[in-house]
């Protein structure tokens, strides 16, 4: 066979040594590179939203949280120090970043209204406003105190809480309290499904 | 999880069954994958599909969906009948000899039901589920919370015998080993070929690689079973576990590093959710609601409180007989200087529950306009489903709903969903629909708690979206302006909602840390450990739940997370990553519950003379010298309880033994698991083609409640799944993983595609007695046909990540349709699960 | 912004030695993929995707989970999904991980005729320098592994750089850090060679792959990504991987001997347009046609979903909701 390109290189570098102790090109050669976007960036931890696994993250966002800075996400990465994700990351937890800056966030509080064809904007004031005001006649209207057995139940059936997956146990006790105090007994989770 | 993500790289065996975690846990898989690398364990993956698991599996079965009690059931006849049993375990720590009433009988002799069936009320007098014996509690209102759908309606019960009688050589023919040993008698390899679709020979093989760790019954290796939605998403979902726990103690695996019976939980917090209660039937720490027939508080602790059950030689740590030091501490939680013992610990102020409000209930109830308003919080209840269709026509007849989510979703559309235009009715629905904008997660700090029960706090990263507020503070802010109306106006009992306790520094925002310091729990008077003579002040932080006390003078939100967050601040943040066993414990890192233990009934990891198992492996042991359980992690366990005392590993079991027998009201639907068909199901039961279903799940008969059968047509086995590309109904709105996997399909098999004159890509309808699913067609060789009971049977199988709001959806790339559209509303009666998976549909090509 | 951190050993096109070549030994970095414990999960698909900003593209349903047929300019890390039935009956689903190889003898870098447009760096990345780029396609045709892809806007080829920005700073590339299962692993050629050895040991005498085996083909003097195959003697079976993979002869001719003649730009465009002649050259006729179909039906679908999208946007714009664009928020 001809020479081989490896053969080729060994003569090509003992070429280049020589050149080297002749005094010329003795500098060797670099190439750039682009900078490490994340180099500076503040580094938060928090925990994936998926699944139950619960990997360690790291949020990367720009600027040093200076007072007059506003943390923009620019990079998510795996925690190196969890001991179960140690560092990983699944495709889900790998673009955490396009959920955090993502443009299908809803940004204000709407509301349809009985036979509405669309969503109207609604201030936060009124929304909740009305959605107390809703709650309290609801829970008025329907309020059992006793049984058909004249046992206290002290219940409404008329209002309903669903919780989600990704609330945090501070939230999803704070719903318990809050729900349980007013009685509610349709009180489920995503935990059942 | 009894044990936790990283300790399954202490495993020799695996099986992977009703879960999928290469493609849904994939960085919990890496520790299966260190197994087989460091340990060289092997893989049994049983699916309705070849899966990513699947593919570094060492063995596959393909399984008809909603067989696997069938598939268990036999692997527990191959152990018993090869000698691949844990012996001294199964006497000793497990309640095998225990004795059983002479009245009760088993399926096998009764047509397909267990004694005390009652077929006009779908329910069961378990009387006869129970041990012989002696003595025992007599309660005042046994009946108590209903477990199952129909419990309420079943007749009182009598108590567990105090002293059990038993027999040590496991020969008596009333004793549990040998009532299960008959029982699984019937699961031939024949049989279970006939009815699961795996050949008897590849399912003899599973059998012997799965209890060869037991072989000649070794202790020394170790067997894990890992499952998820795929095992309790059935109407029989809690008696698929219940068999995969009862092989773990056949083969003496549970409370083992590398051992146990670990339920893959899907979501972030999924495990918190629960833990919490955010669920009807439970109070926070998985305590037991109060009932109307509960006439007060101490009636209440009286049926809620076990006493300990067993052979009168051994002892029971029983460590539920301190609910009431549970239960007062939480009530104090709630309600401050408002819970006094006068007034019973403020018991009136809790709704009393006596039916079932579950799931598919609470649709129910507002399909019938009971339940007038509903809130939901990241919660897709429409797309979640079961039966959609069902659930928006629910929605049409509700008041008024609130929805806090961070993407536009199925629920807040539904009244601009696919299926109202075409009813043509939306200027006809009358529901108000709030629509709040709500943190992300990166915008929230908190807890989550995680499939290993650890509990991990989370920091914000970055500043609220747009006009969106903390979930917190929407919740906050909604109770505190009710509370305000009724101060203003009074109204109906207002007690528990003036005096529920709202002491945060920003009452509109709660800090969550403070939040989590109350649910630690704290003490309100001075405490004394008689013992240690350790002090706890007034205001202090509780060090954990063995300082609750039912005097009032401790508060704790969650008896189980007390130590989450003590004097020595949040133990939940902490950061050490180091692990000096190298067993994946990681003692300082976050903290798990309960009391930081990471192996669930780690005391089973010992001998019964308190030596481990296998010396490599080693948890905790018994020390003679300081006369201590000690170990690499904490012991479950009674710290001083010495091996001679013959105190059982299984310390929240009255029995203090792990139950191969579930006695009593344990379970709605036996006291051992039985194989029954799914409530649509392409054949009847081989067992008993008489009681095909399990016999005490009853129905929904609404307009929207179908069910079909084969003979309408409908003989395709259709099972949901997800794919590791995506999560839930979450990132159909993030542009990735839209472009990894940019539509949603329906897998099928290559064979059933040729038949029909399908090619991949060809859109593909699927009908269920419900509604139907379109998408296009993957045809693979994943799937094959099977045998069922000699019959050519095929399955399906669709991922359900797309609805009608999404980067696709939007783009007009689905058909619009929601997966769930398919499902129906049958439940599992313990767990109240519905059974998305192992439905039957037709297929057609479009 | 740019630093100029990392040393070279081979310049592409360049004329007389490389400066400072073989006179200092340094780190060496390399891949080595387990093919028999990856779960396809695509988490290094994404991990690349973020980590170099690479901009979204159009994803088709083609009854497979992969994601594209082949890497693209904008998507260097690609899994290749297989089924492929074993005698016995039984299935195996052979998922592999397809980026640029970085060989040790690039083909890219032996064909480009641009002077210091593709680089070897002393510690084995090939790099492609894009402000150096002619974007005559050469390195496509030099690749036995069809890695490198043009951008026909902005003229320049594309591919894996090892992500040799992170490298430089101590890191490990993305793709290594997300990958769930550890099938993926990263440190020197030495080293990752004796881990591949370990695991295809235990393969053949555990797990029952008699011929389980390393991808570290000779022909372009070994990769700097190596595979763990159940079946080392079928590298095919996974997606196409060649199993004898050279640098083609033109351009071993172009960049051989021939070399020794100087950079002289007649013969480099002499030879250039043979190569040219090799890639674009008679085309299969059916292969072609059908190649066509499929971007026509593509094409077809892409317009379809825009006026879809068009419609959607004025639909929610009358409506006064949130605007549904999708998309890269950046």
């Amino acid at each position: 066979m001809e020479t081989t390109r490896r053969d080729f290189l060994k003569v090509a570098a003992v070429g280049g040594a020589a050149a080297a102790v002749f005094g010329f090109d003795v500098r060797p050669a670099y190439a750039q590179l682009s900078q490490l976007k994340i180099a500076r960036a503040t580094e938060t931890r928090s925990t994936c939203p998926y699944c139950a696994v619960g990997c360690g993250t790291i949020i990367y966002t720009i600027g040093d949280k200076a007072k007059n800075v506003t943390a923009q996400v620019v990079h998510v990465e795996g925690d190196p120090d969890h001991p179960t994700n140690r560092g990983t990351l699944c495709p889900k937890g790998s673009s955490l970043a396009q959920d955090i800056l993502n443009d299908r966030r809803l940004l204000k509080p709407q509301v349809r209204r009985p036979g509405g064809t669309q969503w109207e904007d609604i201030s936060w004031d009124d929304a909740l406003n009305e959605i107390a005001a809703k709650i309290k006649k609801t829970r008025d209207d329907s309020f059992i105190e006793k049984d058909a057995n004249g046992k206290t139940v002290n219940r409404t059936e008329a209002i309903s809480w669903i919780g989600g997956c990704t609330d945090t146990n501070e939230f999803n006790y704070l719903v318990v309290k809050a729900m349980r105090a007013l009685g509610v007994v349709h009180l489920e989770n995503q935990a059942r499904v | 999880m009894t044990n936790g993500w990283v300790d399954i790289k202490n495993t020799d065996m695996m099986l992977i069954m009703g879960g999928n975690p290469a493609e849904n846990h994939p960085c919990g898989f890496k520790w299966a994958i260190e197994a087989k690398r460091n340990r060289n364990a092997t893989i049994i993956s049983v699916d309705p599909r070849f899966t990513r698991t699947s593919a570094v599996a060492d063995q596959f079965c393909q399984i008809r969906a909603g067989t696997d009690i069938a598939f268990l059931g036999g692997v527990i006849k191959y152990a018993i009948e090869n000698n691949r049993i844990a012996h001294e375990y199964l006497v000793n720590f497990t309640n095998a000899a225990f004795v059983v009433k002479g009245d009760f009988q088993l399926p096998g002799d009764m047509d397909g039901v267990f004694s005390g069936f009652n077929a006009e009320k779908h329910s069961y007098d378990r009387a006869t589920w129970n041990y012989s014996g002696t003595g025992g509690k007599s309660l005042p209102n046994p009946t108590g919370m209903s477990t199952g759908q129909n419990q309420g309606s079943s007749p009182p019960l009598p108590p567990l015998p105090e002293n059990v009688d038993y027999d040590l050589t496991l020969q008596n023919p009333s004793c549990v080993f040998q009532l299960l040993k008959k029982h699984y008698s019937r699961y031939t390899p024949e049989l279970i070929e006939r009815i699961t679709g795996i050949p008897k020979e590849k399912f003899l093989k599973a059998a012997d690689t799965f209890t060869s760790v037991r072989k000649d019954g070794d202790m020394k290796k170790v067997a894990t079973i890992i499952y998820a939605v795929g095992w309790t998403h059935h109407s029989f979902g809690t008696q698929i576990i219940r068999t995969a726990a009862m092989l773990q103690l056949l083969l003496g695996n549970v409370g083992r590093a590398g051992g146990g019976v670990n339920a893959l939980r899907g979501h972030s917090n999924i495990q918190g959710a629960t833990d919490m209660a955010g669920l009807y039937d439970t109070l926070p720490g998985y305590l037991k609601v109060p009932t109307p027939a509960d006439a007060n508080f101490d009636a209440w602790m009286t049926r809620v409180t076990p006493t300990s059950s067993k052979p009168q030689p051994w002892q029971s740590f029983n460590y539920y007989s301190n609910t009431s030091k549970f239960v007062v501490s939480f009530m104090k939680a709630l309600y401050g200087d408002a819970a006094t013992k006068q007034n019973g610990w403020a018991f009136d102020y809790l709704p009393k529950v006596d039916r079932d409000y579950s799931w598919t209930h609470l649709w129910d109830d507002m399909y019938h306009g009971n339940v007038k308003g509903m809130l939901s919080f990241g919660m897709n209840g429409v797309a979640i489903g079961p039966d959609s269709n069902k659930n928006i026509d629910a929605l049409k007849k509700a008041e008024w709903l609130v929805v806090g989510e961070i993407y536009p979703d199925e629920t807040s559309e539904f009244w601009k969903s696919p299926k109202v235009i075409a009813d043509g009715d939306m200027k006809q629905i009358q529901t108000t629909v709030y629509r709040l904008p709500c943190a992300g997660f990166a915008e929230k700090d908190g807890s989550f708690t995680n499939s290993a029960r650890w509990l991990l706090w989370k920091n914000a990263a970055v500043p609220l979206a747009g006009d969106a507020r903390l979930d917190q503070g929407i919740v906050a802010q909604i109770f505190l302006k009710v509370r305000e109306l009724y101060q203003k106006e009074g109204g109906k009992f207002p007690d528990p909602i003036l005096n529920l306790t709202w002491n945060y520094s920003d009452k509109m925002n709660p800090p969550l840390l403070e939040v989590l310091k109350e649910m630690n729990g704290k003490a309100l008077g001075d405490l004394e450990d008689p013992t240690t003579k350790q002090q706890i002040k007034a205001g202090q932080q509780l060090p954990g739940f063995a300082w609750l006390k039912d005097d009032g003078t401790t508060s704790c939100g969650i008896w189980i997370y007390s130590g989450a967050f003590t004097e020595a601040g949040n133990q939940t943040a902490r950061r050490d990553p180091s692990d000096p066993s190298n067993m994946g414990v990681h003692p300082n890192w976050g903290w798990s519950w309960p009391a930081n233990r990471r192996v669930l009934y780690n005391r089973a990891s010992c001998d019964v003379n308190g030596k481990p198992w296998d010396a490599s492996r080693r948890q905790v042991w018994w020390n003679e010298d300081t006369k201590k359980w000690v170990g690499n992690d904490v012991p479950d366990f009674k710290p001083d309880s010495a091996p001679k005392d013959h105190m059982g590993p299984f310390i929240m079991n009255p029995e203090g033994v792990g139950r191969i027998f579930g006695p009593l009201a344990a379970f709605a639907d036996g006291p051992f698991p039985e194989f029954y068909e799914p409530i649509e199901s392409p054949i009847d039961n081989l067992l008993h083609p008489a009681v095909s279903k399990n016999p005490v799940v009853t129905k929904f008969k609404d307009a929207d409640d179908k069910f079909g059968t084969p003979q309408e047509g409908f003989t395709v086995v259709c099972t949901t799944f997800r794919l590791t590309e995506h999560y839930h109904y979450w990132t159909k709105n993030n542009p990735m993983n839209v472009q990894l996997v940019p539509e949603p399909f329906i897998e099928m098999a290559a064979e059933m595609a040729d038949e029909m004159g399908i090619r991949g890509g060809e859109h593909v309808k699927i009908t269920s007695a419900r509604g139907n699913y379109i998408a296009k067609a993957m045809v693979t060789k994943r799937i094959k046909s099977m045998l069922i009971d000699g019959k050519k049977t095929y399955q399906i199988g669709i991922p359900f990540h797309w609805g009608y709001r999404g980067i696709s959806e939007d783009e007009g790339r689905t058909s619009l349709k929601l997966v769930n559209q398919l499902t129906h509303t049958a439940t599992d009666p313990n767990a109240h699960t519905p059974e998305f998976k192992g439905f039957l549909v037709k297929v057609e090509k479009v | 912004m740019s630093q100029e951190t990392m040393r070279v050993q081979k310049i592409s096109a360049h004329a007389g030695t490389v400066p400072g070549e073989g006179t200092q030994r340094e780190y060496t970095v390399s891949k080595l993929i387990d093919t028999t414990t990856c779960i396809g999960c695509k988490a290094c698909e994404v991990a690349c995707m973020e980590w170099n900003d690479l901009p979204f593209g159009e994803t088709f349903f083609d009854n497979t989970y992969q994601t594209m047929p082949e890497t693209r300019w904008n998507y260097w890390n690609l899994i290749l999904f297989n089924e492929h039935e074993k005698e016995d009956g039984s299935l195996m689903w052979l998922m592999r991980k397809n980026q640029c190889m970085h060989c040790a003898d690039p083909g890219c870098l032996a064909a480009c005729p641009s002077d210091g447009a593709i680089i070897q760096y002393t510690n084995g990345i090939v790099d492609f320098q894009q402000e150096k780029c002619i974007g005559c396609g050469y390195c496509i045709t030099g690749c036995p592994f069809n890695i490198p892809k043009f951008n026909p806007e902005t003229k320049r080829v594309y591919k894996c750089t090892l992500c040799a920005d992170r490298v430089g700073e101590g890191l490990e590339p993305a793709c290594i850090k997300a990958c769930p299962t550890g099938c993926l692993h990263f440190g020197s050629k030495e080293d990752m060679k004796e881990l591949a050895e370990k695991r295809t040991t235990q393969l053949r005498e555990h797990y029952n792959f008699p011929n389980a085996g390393v991808y570290d083909p000779a022909g372009v003097g070994g990769t700097g990504v190596m595979y763990i195959l159940h079946d080392a003697t079928q590298p095919e079976l996974y997606g196409g991987l060649p199993k004898d993979p050279h640098i083609p002869l033109a351009v071993r001719l172009w960049k051989g001997p021939i070399k020794w003649l100087g950079n002289l730009a007649m013969v480099g465009g002499i030879i250039g347009l043979f190569i040219h002649y090799l890639r674009f050259g008679p085309k299969d006729k059916e292969d072609e046609q059908i190649r066509e179909e499929i971007a026509a039906a593509q094409e077809k679908e892409v317009k379809a979903r825009e006026e879809n999208r068009a419609a959607v946007r004025a639909e929610v714009n009358q409506e006064g909701g949130e605007p549904s664009k999708g998309g890269h928020p950046r």
